[in-house]
C-alpha cells in the first residue's frame, strides 16, 4: 500500500514566509513607485534624491525574492513534490520565476523603470493566490503524476513569466504612444509623461518586448507540445479540444499573429503592442477564468 | 503577411466559442443537457455548429485559408531562399554610411596592406559566406534563419496532413470490466465505439486482456487530506495472437499498456457489488457483479438492477456506501472511499422494463416513469439495506436479493491512432523551425579599403540584437589598434 507523507507545519511555515515575501514586495513597491514619483517632480533637488530610493527598492526586491523562494521551496518538502500542482502552488512559483527573471535581465539590460510594473504584479499575484486560490498542502491525484508534470508545467510557468515582463514593456510602449498623454494638460498626465520620457525610446521597448515575446512564443509551443504528448499517456488521445487546450492553442495563435504583424507594415508599433498585452490577457484569462469557471479536463485548481 | 495576420486573429477568436459552449466531441453529456435544459437555444445554437465548432464550415474554412495562404506564401519564399543558398553575398553597396551599423577606422599601412585577405579570414572563421572584391569583402550570415522558417511553416503542413490521415485511421472505445471478467478486441467487446472514417472492423488485431485484481490507495494518514486517491493499479493479464501465452502488467492512469495494434488506457473505477436474486421458490433469477457509478469523492456509487426474467418483471435501484454513516437527518453517507463498513440499499420498482421491445438501453439508469415504487421513498414499504453476505426478503413476494461480495471495476479506453507519431516528429521538427527561425540572426556585413584605413558596415535582415558590437568587434580585429577607431557621426540604431 503506498502511503505518503505531507508536512502540514511544514506548510504553515511555507505560507508565513510568502506573507513575508508580500511585505517586503510591499515596501519595494512603495520605494520603486516614489522613485517614480519623484522623477517626475519638477524640482531638481527632489529628482537627485531618487536614486538612492531605486536602490533601496532593489535591495528590499533582492530580499523579498529570498523570503519568496524559502517559501516556494518549503511548499514542495512539505507536498513532498513539485510546488506546482494547483493554483495557489502555480501562483507563488510562477511569479517567483517573474522576479527572478527580472533580477536576471537587469544584469544584461537596464530595466529597472520596470521594477513597479513587476514587484506591484508580483504583490496582486501573491495577494490573489493567498486570499483566493490558497488550499491546505495536499497529495497529486493520479492524473497528475508523471514526470510531464515538472516539464509541461514548468515551461508553462517559464513562457509565462516572459510573456508579463513583454506585456509590461508593451504597456509602457502604449502610454508612450497614447494621444492623451501626449496632449492632456492634466496635473496628473503630466508628471506621467516625465516618467515615461525616463523610459527607453519607443523603438527599444518594442524591440525589448519584441525580444521576450520570442522567448515566450517558442517555450509556449514547447509547452503545447508536452501537453499533447502527456495528454496522449493519460487520455488516450493527443488533442481533444478540452477548454484548457482550446486556450492554450487560442494563446499561441495571437502570438504567431504577434509575430506576423511585427513583419507586417501598418501592424508594426501601436496594433503589436496591442496584441502583445491581448495575448497576456488571454493568458490572465485561461489562468483564473478557464480554470474555476469552465468545465474541462484540466480540474486542477484544487478549489 | 497581412492575410495570415488576419487569419490567424479570426483563427483565435473562432477557437474561442467550443470553450464556452459544450461540444459534442469532449462532452457530449453537455450537449445533450445543454438540449435538455434550452431545447429552443440548443437548436439555434446547433443551427450554426457551435457544439462542433472545430469541425464545423467556419472554423474548417479559416484554417484552410490559413494553410492556403501559408503554402502560397512559403512556395515561392523556398524558391528564392533554394537560389540564394547558391549564389553568392550582394556586392559591396557604393554607400556603407547610410548602413544602420558604420564603422571609419583609421589604420596603418601595414594593416591596409593586408586587410582584404585578413577580412577574409575572419568573417569566413565567424561563419559568414564571403564575395571578395579588389577592395572590399561581402559577407552574409544566418541563412539558417530562414531555413528555419521554411521548415516551421513546412512541418505545420505536415502536423495538419498527420492529424487528418491518423484520425481517420484511428479508433477508440471504452469497456467497463469488473475483476475477473475479460475483454476481447473486436466490436461486440465495446461499450462504446468510435472508429476513424477509414476505419473497417477487420482492422481490430485480436488480443483479450482479463482484469485480474484492481487496487487503490487512498490517503489515510494524513488529516487534511484523507481519502484522497493515491494511486489506482489495474493488474491485468493480456494475450495476444503473437505471444500466445499470457503475460500480466499494470495498468496505471499515466502508464497504458501497449499491445499490438492499441493501448489500453485507464480512465476509472468503482466497485461492483456481487447480488444474487432469487425468487420465491429459490430460483435464482439474477445474479453477478454490478457495476455502480461513483457519484462523489467518498465513492458513493449509484446502480442499477433489471430483472426482466422473473414472474413480475422488477428493477432495483441501488446505492452503494464504502464506509457507510448517518447523517442527523437520517440520511446515510460515506466518509471513506474504501469499503471498511460497505452498505447497500435499494429501492424496488415493479413494472415493464421496457426492454421486450429489442431498443437498446442504457444500462445504468432505470427510466422509472411507467413502473410502481413497491420499496424505499414514499411507497410505505422501507428501502432494503444490505451488509456483505446478507440477504433481505423483497417486497410483494419478488423473492429475495443477496449482497454477495464485493469486487471492483476499472473503466479502461481502447485507442489506436497511427498519426500521432508522426503529428510528434512534425511537430518537433516544427519547433526546432521557429527556434532556429527566431533565434539564429541574419545580416550581412561588409569591410570597405578606404583613404587612412578601411570601413565597416552591417544590416540586419530581421531582429538583431547585437549590430553595433558585431561591427566593432570586426573592426577590433582588424585593427588591433584600438586608438585608431573613429565612430561615425551617423546616428547608428542598431
Amino acid at each position: 500500500m503506498n502511503q505518503i507523507a505531507l508536512n502540514e507545519g511544514l506548510s504553515q511555515i511555507s505560507l508565513f514566509f510568502i506573507y513575508g515575501a508580500m511585505a517586503v514586495y510591499t515596501l519595494a513597491f512603495l520605494a520603486f513607485a516614489s522613485h517614480l514619483a519623484r522623477l517626475s517632480s519638477e524640482k531638481n533637488a527632489k529628482r537627485a534624491s531618487a536614486s538612492k530610493l531605486e536602490r533601496i527598492g532593489i535591495a528590499l526586491l533582492i530580499l523579498a525574492v529570498l523570503l519568496h523562494g524559502t517559501g516556494v521551496m518549503l511548499r514542495g518538502i512539505a507536498a513532498s513534490r513539485v510546488p506546482w500542482a494547483n493554483m495557489y502552488e502555480f501562483s507563488i512559483t510562477g511569479s517567483l520565476v517573474v522576479v527572478m527573471i527580472f533580477l536576471f535581465a537587469l544584469l544584461v539590460k537596464d530595466l529597472r523603470l520596470l521594477a513597479t510594473f513587476v514587484s506591484g504584479f508580483t504583490l496582486l499575484i501573491l495577494g490573489g493566490a493567498t486570499s483566493a486560490f490558497y488550499v491546505e498542502v495536499s497529495s497529486l491525484m493520479p492524473a497528475l503524476q508523471s514526470y510531464w508534470l515538472v516539464i509541461h508545467v514548468m515551461v508553462a510557468v517559464l513562457a509565462t513569466a516572459f510573456f508579463n515582463i513583454a506585456a509590461g514593456l508593451s504597456i509602457t510602449y502604449l502610454l508612450k504612444t497614447a494621444k492623451w498623454v501626449e496632449t492632456s494638460k492634466a496635473k496628473f498626465v503630466a508628471s506621467l509623461r516625465r516618467v515615461l520620457a525616463l523610459f527607453p525610446s519607443i523603438e527599444k521597448l518594442e524591440r525589448m518586448a519584441y525580444r521576450f515575446n520570442i522567448i515566450g512564443f517558442i517555450l509556449w509551443s514547447f509547452t503545447l507540445i508536452a501537453g499533447a504528448i502527456w495528454a496522449e499517456r493519460a487520455w488516450h488521445r493527443y488533442w481533444g479540444w478540452d477548454t484548457k487546450e482550446v486556450w492554450t492553442f487560442i494563446i499561441w495563435t495571437i502570438y504567431a499573429g504577434y509575430l506576423h504583424a511585427n513583419a507586417t507594415r501598418g501592424w508594426s508599433g501601436k496594433r503589436s503592442a496591442w496584441l502583445s498585452l491581448i495575448g497576456f490577457l488571454a493568458i490572465l484569462f485561461n489562468f483564473i477564468i478557464v480554470n474555476q469557471f469552465f468545465k474541462g479536463l484540466h480540474v486542477y485548481s484544487g478549489l | 503577411m497581412r492575410t495570415a495576420l488576419i487569419l490567424l486573429l479570426l483563427l483565435a477568436v473562432a477557437a474561442v466559442p467550443g470553450s464556452v459552449f459544450p461540444q459534442r466531441s469532449a462532452d457530449p453529456n453537455g450537449v445533450a443537457q445543454y438540449f435538455d435544459k434550452n431545447p429552443a437555444l440548443a437548436k439555434a445554437l446547433d443551427a450554426v455548429q457551435l457544439f462542433d465548432v472545430y469541425i464545423s464550415v467556419w472554423f474548417s474554412a479559416i484554417y484552410i485559408l490559413l494553410f492556403v495562404s501559408l503554402i502560397g506564401c512559403v512556395l515561392p519564399r523556398t524558391a528564392v531562399h533554394a537560389k540564394a543558398l547558391q549564389s553568392p553575398p550582394v556586392p559591396t553597396p557604393k554607400l556603407l554610411t547610410r548602413m544602420p551599423a558604420h564603422l571609419k577606422v583609421l589604420a596603418d599601412k601595414a594593416v591596409a596592406d593586408d586587410l582584404i585577405a585578413s577580412a577574409k579570414t575572419l568573417l569566413k572563421k565567424q561563419g559568414y559566406r564571403v564575395a571578395v572584391t579588389e577592395n572590399s569583402v561581402s559577407a552574409e550570415r544566418g541563412y539558417l534563419r530562414e531555413t528555419g522558417n521554411l521548415v516551421f511553416h513546412l512541418s505545420l503542413i505536415g502536423v495538419l496532413i498527420a492529424v487528418g490521415v491518423g484520425g481517420g485511421l484511428s479508433f477508440s472505445g471504452q469497456r467497463v470490466i469488473v475483476e475477473g471478467e475479460t475483454f476481447v478486441n473486436n466490436l461486440a467487446g465495446y461499450d462504446s465505439f468510435s472508429p476513424g472514417t477509414f476505419f473497417t472492423e477487420e482492422k481490430l488485431i485480436p488480443f483479450s486482456v482479463s482484469l485480474d485484481k484492481f487496487e487503490v490507495d487512498f490517503d489515510i494518514s494524513n488529516p487534511t487530506n484523507i481519502g484522497t486517491p493515491l494511486d489506482f493499479r489495474a493488474y491485468v493479464s493480456s494475450r495476444t495472437q503473437v505471444e500466445g501465452e499470457s503475460k500480466s502488467a499494470v495498468i496505471r492512469v499515466n502508464e497504458p499498456l501497449e499491445l499490438p495494434g492499441a493501448n489500453l488506457y485507464l480512465t476509472g473505477n468503482g466497485y461492483a457489488p456481487q447480488i444474487t436474486i432469487r425468487d420465491k421458490d429459490g430460483n435464482i433469477t439474477y445474479s453477478g457483479a454490478i457495476p455502480f457509478l461513483p457519484q462523489s469523492s467518498d465513492y458513493t456509487s449509484l446502480g442499477v438492477i433489471k430483472v426482466p426474467d422473473a414472474e413480475k418483471q422488477f428493477g432495483i435501484i441501488a446505492f452503494f456506501y464504502p464506509t457507510v454513516d448517518e447523517l442527523t437527518t437520517g440520511a446515510l453517507t460515506s466518509i471513506y472511499p474504501a469499503p471498511y463498513d460497505p452498505l447497500l440499499t435499494m429501492n424496488v420498482y415493479v413494472g415493464d422494463l421496457g426492454l421486450d421491445d429489442g431498443l437498446p438501453k442504457n444500462v445504468y439508469a432505470l427510466d422509472t416513469a411507467e413502473m410502481t415504487q413497491v420499496a424505499g421513498g414514499k411507497s410505505g414499504v422501507k428501502g432494503l439495506r444490505l451488509t456483505v453476505g446478507q440477504t433481505v426478503e423483497l417486497p410483494q413476494g419478488l423473492g429475495t436479493a443477496t449482497f454477495d461480495g464485493l469486487k471492483r471495476f476499472a473503466s479502461l479506453d481502447v485507442a489506436y491512432n497511427p498519426g500521432g507519431l508522426w503529428v510528434l516528429i512534425f511537430a518537433m521538427l516544427a519547433l526546432a523551425g521557429v527556434t532556429t527561425g527566431l533565434m539564429v540572426p541574419r545580416r550581412r556585413v561588409w569591410v570597405r579599403k578606404i583613404d587612412g584605413g578601411f570601413e565597416v558596415a552591417a544590416l540586419a535582415r530581421g531582429d538583431d540584437l547585437s549590430l553595433d558590437k558585431v561591427v566593432a568587434d570586426v573592426a577590433a580585429q582588424l585593427n588591433p589598434d584600438p586608438s585608431n577607431a573613429k565612430e561615425t557621426p551617423l546616428e547608428s540604431n542598431g
